[in-house]
């Protein structure tokens, strides 16, 4: 009992999540019983949420040092469209299939470089140059999405091999392969932030930058390793969306980005740097998840609705983190 | 130590007299303020335990007490900020029993806080009169009005100003003159000053007594809470000093010295001795041949023996905190060398420094040397984190734990728990933090800015017992401080900065207050 107890406190904010998480879980089953609790829908829903839990992860990377990254989903696309650009121009069609798998190897390997080169400008700008995250990666998600539109005439790309779509659509032993790709990012993503002299030092830059660079830290480098990672993940989100789409588009995901905010902030990320952790990040975007395709499950809710409701969802979560965090403040001035 | 003159208060001799004193005089009284077993909880914990003040229309009266004593608590009860959970405020004859902040200030109640709360955007004419002006609900600002105001306001305590000057560009000094002036501005019969004198220069100090006995000759009565005792004897004819949350004394300060007014304030004795420096062919660990960097100080040349405890004192701008940073490697020189034990080195960054061997405690602990919303323990591994990490980088948070621990307890650090933020610390605590992190790692020299300003007396003697056994012990320190007192007992010898040259080094044996005054100014 007494491990449990300690557990709970030690984080207020996973155990506050695992019980929204229940909560939301049984009102869904309540509402739309046998049609939310089926494996198809659970199987559609594994498809769908680790694209978007890698950009969260990416967001949350960022929010983390008082930062943020508004590039993700253009990052994401761009690199979608070189691999499709890239298979598209190197396969022919009687090649055999182990010289395609090479070549999607090839292609992501070439998505993973795109996407390190588009962390590090992101990291130059905030660390060297030191503009606002938020203006930097806005400048950057305008001049990646431009890339990749001019590279598609703003057109659909096809024509992908059929091996990418099949192995990211298959699964291992019943668990989808992009489920799989997103648990192994995760688990990397939070041991790196937790346990890492990396993570604990991008916590303090997130905290204070002054007392960083006093602490002997170097502020440039620690900025860019964050916007890097940052990319990489949604690098790793854009290679799941196009095999799952089986095309690239430059603007596909549009609504991730906001999604991605919403979850990051929603798992306990403070947009103000220095607090939260990964764990929050992956059941948020189990609870949004839930959430989403429950709403897919009204037939009379459109679509359209949806930017209102992310938009609410996160204005609320804002409201209430500032309210938790002014409660706990009090109690902390008062001990 | 004699009781009997300085009146310890207990709630029964406190009950009397006052008893006496409600069947006596019930039309006009003497105090402008009473305020009667006092008592203030947070959650479970008692701020103040049933405490008393009393303040005598128009006198100067000093309030002292470390942190945490209930100093902030009782201001903020005055001024009607908090309400009380049980006593009495009786202001200027009437009795409340509760008060709102509207109703302090129509009683003639100012507080001036530490941070002033002034719009450093603004101009001095605009901080002045935008409350006036908010008062009265206008929708439209008059400039010739607002300059009027302002005009009237800094009138009343003769203070020259560039009313169109930006708050921002002022020093703190005259930030408070504005402040103050402002106060005055709603009749004020009792201004509270929170600390005033913790971020301003000794001549501002001296203007800002004049102005206080200026007040006192219009007879506004003067809370001033301070824990300098030099200032307490030459500006409060009364004092009143708490210790958690309860009255220890009160009397006149006349009757008040160091040993006393320091024991009333901890608890306990506390003797300091001066640092003797006692090592014989110590080696030079520290040595600086003509560094100069630009708009910070030039041609400095000095040397540091092992062991040795060496003050630098100079006027703000003397260059002093540069030369601290560019030892420690924050700033690059731009010419001259440094040598470390006889060798040649390279510091031009903060990494450079630490491998050299040099830690540095910033002169502002809260945004430059903690993390204040981090936990305690990581606050003081910070340094230790890549020795306890393995080929991953991941950390060992036992071991970190464990250090953390050691050093808590090295230290006497006063703490809950090391995953607490180390923000919720008193300024002495976080301090000690901030020290800990340095000795953690095998330092060849600490330089100490400012080591010990907001740091109560009692954590503040702690510091000084530390490092001066951390120098038997072969550390050598550089303490860069203004409080004179500090340099001449806990240093060996101190250099003087003036304008960004050195122009003095001296043995502290023998070395008169005054006599380096002169040369710090």
């Amino acid at each position: 009992m007494d491990t449990i107890k300690n557990a709970i406190n030690r984080d207020k904010n996973l155990t506050r999540l695992l019980v929204v998480f229940l909560m939301v879980f049984v009102l869904c089953t309540v509402l739309k019983g046998s049609m939310f609790i089926s494996v198809s829908n659970f199987q559609s829903m594994g498809k769908q949420f680790p694209e978007f839990g890698l950009l969260s992860i990416a967001m949350a990377f960022t929010l983390f040092t008082a930062g943020i990254d508004l590039s993700v989903v253009a990052i994401a696309n761009l690199c979608a469209v070189l691999m499709a650009k890239f298979l598209s121009l190197l396969i022919v069609p009687d090649m055999g299939s182990s010289t395609v798998f090479m070549m999607i190897a090839a292609a992501c390997l070439m998505a993973i470089i795109v996407s390190i080169l588009c962390g590090a400008l992101n990291g130059f700008l905030i660390g060297v140059i030191g503009i606002t995250p938020i203006l930097a990666t806005l400048g950057t998600q305008a001049l990646f999405t431009g890339f990749a539109i001019v590279m598609t005439n703003g057109s659909t790309l096809g024509g992908l091999p059929k091996q990418l779509s099949a192995t990211i659509n298959s699964g291992i032993m019943g668990i989808p392969v992009p489920i799989i790709i997103f648990v192994v990012f995760a688990a990397i993503a939070a041991f790196v932030m937790s346990k890492t002299t990396l993570g604990y030092k991008l916590r303090m830059l997130g905290t204070s930058a002054k007392a960083s660079t006093f602490s002997g830290f170097d502020n440039v480098r620690l900025f860019i390793i964050n916007y890097v990672l940052s990319a990489v993940f949604s690098a790793a989100a854009g290679i799941i969306m196009l095999g799952r789409f089986n095309s690239a588009k430059a603007d596909y995901g549009a609504s991730y980005l906001m999604e991605a905010i919403l979850i990051a902030v929603l798992g306990g990320v403070d947009p103000y740097g220095g607090k939260g952790n990964i764990s929050g990040v992956i059941v948020a975007t189990i609870i949004v998840q839930m959430v989403s395709s429950w709403l897919n499950m009204y037939e009379d809710i459109s679509n359209f609705y949806r930017q209102i409701i992310w938009g609410g969802l996160l204005i609320f979560v804002l409201i209430y983190n500032y309210v938790v965090n002014e409660r706990e403040k009090r109690q902390a001035m008062k001990g | 130590m004699s009781a009997a003159s300085l009146l310890p208060i207990t709630s029964a001799a406190i009950a009397n007299k006052y008893c006496v004193e409600a069947r006596g005089g019930e039309e006009v009284s003497d105090y402008i303020i009473k305020a009667e077993n006092i008592k203030k909880y947070f959650g479970g914990v008692k701020a103040l335990d049933g405490v008393n003040l009393e303040i005598k229309k128009g006198e100067i009266h000093c309030l002292a007490g470390e942190n945490g004593c209930g100093k902030s608590t009782i201001i903020n009860i005055i001024s009607g900020f908090y309400t009380l959970d049980s006593g009495t405020i009786e202001i200027d004859g009437t009795k409340y029993e509760k008060m709102n902040p509207k109703q302090a200030i129509a009683n003639g109640i100012q507080v001036i806080y530490q941070d002033l709360s002034l719009f450093p955007n603004l101009t001095v004419m605009e901080n002045l009169a935008i409350n006036m002006e908010v008062a009265a609900s206008r929708k439209f600002v008059s400039k010739a009005r607002m300059r009027k105001i302002a005009e009237a306001a800094v009138a009343k305590i003769g203070f020259k100003i560039d009313l169109d000057e930006t708050v921002e560009n002022l020093t703190v000094g005259m930030r408070q003159m504005i402040a103050i002036s402002r106060a005055l501005l709603n009749d004020a019969k009792l201004i509270i000053m929170d600390e005033p004198t913790t971020a301003i220069t000794k001549r501002e100090v001296k203007s800002l007594f004049k102005i206080i006995k200026q007040l006192q000759a219009q007879g506004i009565a003067v809370l001033f809470v301070s824990h300098k005792l030099d200032e307490v004897f030459e500006i409060a004819e009364r004092f009143t000093i708490f210790r958690s949350g309860k009255n220890v004394a009160s009397g006149n300060t006349s009757e008040l010295d160091q040993n006393k007014f320091t024991y009333y304030m901890t608890g306990r004795e506390i003797i300091s001795s001066h640092y003797e420096y006692t090592r014989e062919n110590a080696q030079n660990v520290l040595e600086v041949k003509n560094l100069s960097l630009k708009n910070g100080f030039k041609d400095v040349s000095f040397s540091l023996k092992q062991g040795e405890i060496v003050g630098i004192t100079g006027l703000l701008g003397s260059g002093r905190t540069e030369l601290a940073e560019t030892l420690f490697g924050y700033h690059a020189a731009d010419s001259g060398e440094i040598f470390i034990e006889g060798k040649k080195v390279e510091i031009r960054s903060i990494k450079q420094g630490i491998e050299n061997g040099i830690g540095y405690l910033p002169s502002d602990r809260v945004t430059e040397g903690l993390f204040l919303s981090q936990p305690i323990v990581d606050n003081i591994s910070i340094e230790k984190w890549h020795d306890y990490a393995n080929c991953l980088g991941k950390i060992d948070r036992t071991q970190i734990e464990k250090m953390t621990e050691h050093w808590a307890k090295e230290l006497s650090i006063a703490l809950h728990n090391i995953e607490d933020p180390v923000g919720t610390l008193s300024g002495g605590n976080q301090q000690k933090c901030v020290l800990a992190k340095w000795l953690a790692l095998d330092l060849k020299v600490l330089i100490l800015n400012g080591p010990t300003v907001g740091v109560d007396i009692g954590a503040k003697f702690d510091i000084y017992e530390l490092v001066k056994r951390l120098a038997k012990h072969g550390l050598t320190v550089i303490i860069i401080s203004d409080d004179l007192p500090e340099v001449l007992t806990n240093c060996n010898r101190v250099m003087v900065m003036q304008s960004g040259r050195l122009v003095e080094t001296l043995s502290t044996q023998g070395l008169d207050e005054s006599r380096l005054a002169e040369l710090a100014n």
